[in-house]
């Protein structure tokens, strides 16, 4: 295969960034998208020129520190997957392929692909765990959770935090992130006492460093999780409970 | 037959009863006060399952604590990609279990390389591992009537293990980090991402820091502290080609054991028979698929060398189920190290299946003739996926190809009872250190060490250490320990920097993995061993004569992070060679041809080899000197391994 690559280069933010073209001949359909670049790359070294920086870890789809929009699509074309699982078998012979860093305000460039998502840190230190310091848990067994509530609460949790949702967003909103996060905690049984202050904490850090969700719904179809904005719908109204509820008063149904 | 361990390695075990000694030896450990906690500074280094859920715990007790990761966040630490679950000896299934049992299991599949006390300990802290997760809101899988669900893994006769779909890994880790996360607001933990450490500092054999290189903009720091904890997992990447994520190394132990920590057994390495096999020679990493899947798949390359045909082209008495031939008792299901070594032999022979021939094939096609395609899919449709989205090939339609790859190291940096190596107040946990698995580790056992260390190990023995420390000052870090160690860094920094050559680190690296995979790999010989000790020395010199970085040290340079790891590798490697000649034995992931039964399988020999072998290093890397802490065996007791 051949491709033709143009790809975002920035030495740093501090700095204007452009796209260069690159021609990457003889490769392999059976690579993976990352592992083009890891041909790209060597090519340059080859020739002296600077290799293009980019993340990633590991290359399973787990760890979610690969980021790259592919054609104007966070991690590429294919649903669900994540960038080092796009294979170029799904790309044809001759292709331009346009590859740039996840683009958001809240994630700036550190170098070409590269980009710091570190704000997602910050919402979860807000408030995104439940407090159980080490030592003072009972039996595991003593809480009975249903079945569907724990695999709803898995459904949310699964998410890997690469910021496809908030690079997908016209507005960089990280709301798909944050009520991943919220509501793996929010519908378990241990993270009901501290539901609401939960709720406002992450959301008000969310809109601290983050834009605001008008409901487009790109955060869903780039997320390689598929996780559901459902859980959008859910903070929301955890959200708006927490304006009102009496938190001495929690325990009562 | 009781021998003397060297004086190096006092692996303090505590007196009493199997049963006793951990409570024994928490009861007789000096404890700092609570007050007191927070007048000491610790540093914990990679957050991973280990690092992070000892740095949550430590600042939960009021330590100051200091954490760092490669990665850009510390959610995402290599632990987060195991899939298959956590084990723990609550007997929730009624079924037999026990901590007893559990120990048992893990002493006899470690092939009794490890120190029974150290096993003992890590089965006993499983439950409360298990309690913790769920109190922080781990969505472990749950029965109808709202129990956790437990199932059995990897062989054994129980089911012990607790799962989260095929992302425990990932739970876990989530759940540690998310608990230091918690105390990084509380402004107990200072963490330190996009962060690598390149030196341990030791003032009088005691750590007292570490230097770092900030890896956005290439500042060599200093960091000072009371102790230090390495968690910085293992170093199955030696080999390029592993399960491992990509930036996983073996830089930080390997440092370490330069500045005095031994290294133990680091031929004990585990190989997973089924991944999915490299396409290509740019391949970077090879991706581990549930071995579950061996239940209903049949293992089987053709009878001739010479075969063109498509699969299910192929008559049946043209195959060769090999593995049903030789073991005809478990067939498809011998264990991990047999199945692999099998398909290593029937590859060699040029009979291996795929594009490249370096695979065998996994074929459902009887289980779906049987069963039923549902079936099939119920049981194994997210790895079935994920396979032909790697692969692009449907397995419900074309065998699966697999191949054996490196994913786990039982070796590692040599620690006693209290998880400190032989430099004073350097600890290590997790995959890092060598302590619990022996010479193999079962299925689901990884996430259990992990936690165990971080979430109870850790914080009950580090106090022991501490306490006498106390009204001690940190030492500065403009003290000459820490100048010198950042200017040798500099130096190594400035050498790889000026060399000026051709090649890329990954080259160099790829040629590192196929000498140590083909020589020390599957199966190891004397000669094939030798070999290796003569080419990784020419690899390495070839390596500082011909490495080519471009771009400079004060900026995030990828190719040069690389270029470090590999220069430590091509180190490590040649101890790594060098402990698998010396064990002239077989025994779990180390297979020496020399030693083995009649019918093939792994033979020990507990004569002249039950002891850790613990390498100091000497300034000469053709000449470690070995240590050996021998092993004793009070409840379990010494028996071959046997699947027939």
């Amino acid at each position: 295969m051949h491709v033709t690559l143009n790809v975002w280069r920035q030495s740093s933010n501090k700095v204007d960034g452009h796209f260069e073209t690159y021609e990457v001949a003889d490769i392999n359909e059976d690579m993976s998208f990352l592992e083009l670049f890891d041909v790209l790359n060597e090519r340059l070294l080859d020739k002296e020129q600077d290799p293009v920086a980019f993340d990633s870890d590991c290359r399973e789809g787990i760890c979610g520190m690969c980021s790259m929009m592919i054609n104007g699509q966070a991690h590429g074309p294919e649903t669900g997957t994540a960038t080092c699982q796009l294979h170029m078998r799904k790309f044809n012979d001759g292709d331009v392929i346009t590859v740039e860093p996840f683009r958001a305000t809240s994630f700036p460039i550190i170098k070409d692909l590269a980009v710091d998502r570190s704000a997602f840190d910050r919402i979860v230190e807000s408030g995104g765990f439940v407090d159980a310091p080490t030592g003072t848990a009972g039996d595991a067994n003593l809480t009975l959770i249903p079945k569907a509530v724990a695999d709803k609460a898995m459904d949310a949790a699964q998410c890997i935090g690469c910021g496809a949702c908030v690079a997908a967003c016209p507005n960089g909103a990280a709301n798909l992130f944050t009520s991943a996060k919220l509501m793996h905690m929010n519908l378990l049984p241990q993270g009901q006492p501290q539901r609401f202050d939960r709720a406002i904490n992450m959301v008000e850090t969310m809109d601290a460093y983050f834009g605001s969700c008008t409901n487009h719904g790109e955060c869903q179809a780039a997320c390689p999780k598929e996780i559901s904005i459902d859980f959008i719908a859910l903070m929301n109204k955890d959200y708006a409970k927490a304006q009102l509820k009496n938190r001495a008063t929690a325990s009562q149904k | 037959m009781s021998k003397v361990s060297s004086p190096d390695l006092d692996a303090k075990i505590p007196q009493g009863s199997m049963a006793e000694k951990w409570d024994n030896h928490k009861f007789a450990s000096k404890l700092v006060n609570p007050a007191n906690k927070r007048k000491f500074e610790i540093i914990v280094v990679g957050t991973g399952l280990a690092g992070a859920s000892a740095g949550a715990t430590l600042a939960e007790l009021g330590y100051k604590v200091k954490a760092y990761c490669f990665q850009d966040s510390p959610r995402r630490a290599h632990s987060i990609a195991a899939q298959g679950g956590i084990n723990a000896a609550k007997n929730y299934k009624n079924d037999g279990d026990s901590v007893k049992r559990l120990f048992y299991d893990t002493v006899k599949g470690g092939d009794f390389r490890s120190r029974e006390a150290n096993v003992h300990r890590l089965a006993q802290e499983s439950n409360n591992v298990i309690d913790q997760c769920v109190a922080q809101g781990v969505p472990f899988a749950r029965e109808y009537g709202g129990l956790l669900d437990n199932r059995s893994f990897g062989g054994a006769q129980v089911s012990r293990t607790f799962y989260a779909r095929g992302q425990t890994g990932q739970q876990l880790l989530l759940g540690a980090y998310q608990a230091l996360a918690h105390q990084v607001a509380l402004g107990n933990v200072e963490m330190f991402p996009r962060t690598e450490m390149l030196d341990i500092v030791t003032k009088d054999n005691r750590a007292v820091g570490i230097v770092t290189r900030d890896l956005v903009t290439g500042d060599i720091q200093s960091h000072s502290a009371h102790a230090v904890v390495l968690a910085t997992g293992g170093y199955a990447n030696a080999f390029y080609l592993s399960t491992n994520a990509m930036g996983s190394n073996v830089t930080a132990t390997w440092r370490a054991h330069k500045k005095g920590a031994y290294m133990a057994n680091p031929c004990y390495t585990q190989i997973h028979p089924t991944c999915i096999p490299a396409s290509d020679d740019f391949q970077s990493k090879l991706t581990l698929m549930s071995e579950s899947l061996r239940n209903d798949g049949r293992i089987w390359v053709p009878i001739s060398k010479d075969e063109t045909r498509a699969a299910a082209d192929i008559p049946e008495d043209e195959r060769d189920y090999y593995l049903e031939r030789k073991y005809p008792a478990f067939g498809n299901l011998v264990p991990r190290d047999i199945a692999s070594r099998n398909a290593k032999t029937v590859v060699d022979e040029g009979r291996g299946v795929g594009p490249l021939k370096n695979g065998v094939y996994l074929d459902f096609s009887d289980a779906i003739n049987r069963l039923g395609q549902s079936v099939i899919e119920e049981r194994y449709g997210n790895l079935f996926e994920m396979y032909e989205r790697i692969t692009g090939e449907n397995p419900y339609e074309v065998p699966m190809r697999i191949y054996p790859a490196l994913h786990y190291t039982m070796g590692g940096t040599w620690v006693d009872y209290n998880l400190m190596s032989t430099v004073d107040g350097l600890f290590v946990l997790g995959e890092a250190n060598f302590s619990d698995h022996g010479a193999n580790r079962l299925g689901a056992s990884a996430l259990m060490q992990g936690l165990a260390d971080g979430y109870f190990v850790l914080p009950n023995t580090i106090g022991n250490y501490l306490a006498p420390l106390l009204g001690e000052k940190i030492v500065p870090t403009d003290a000459p320990e820490f100048v010198e160690a950042e200017n040798a860094i500099h130096d190594q920094i400035d050498k790889l920097i000026s060399i000026g050559g051709t090649r890329s680190p990954d080259d160099f690296h790829r040629e590192l993995g196929k000498i140590l995979w083909d020589n020390c790999g599957m199966e190891r010989s004397k000669e094939s061993l030798e070999k290796a000790l003569e080419e990784i020395p020419k690899l390495r010199d070839e390596f500082y004569k011909d490495l080519r970085i471009l771009g400079s040290d004060d900026e995030f340079n990828q190719t040069l992070e690389k270029a470090g790891r590999v220069a430590d590798f091509l180190e490590f490697g040649e101890l790594m060679v060098r402990d698998a000649l010396h064990r002239e034995e077989s025994c779990g992931g180390h297979f020496r041809v020399e030693s083995q039964t009649p019918e093939g399988e792994a033979l020990r020999d507990d004569e002249n080899f039950a002891y850790v072998a613990a390498w100091e290093y000497t300034g000469d890397l053709t000449k470690p000197k070995l240590h050996k802490e021998y092993l004793e065996f009070e409840e379990v007791h010494l028996a071959q391994r046997s699947y027939k």
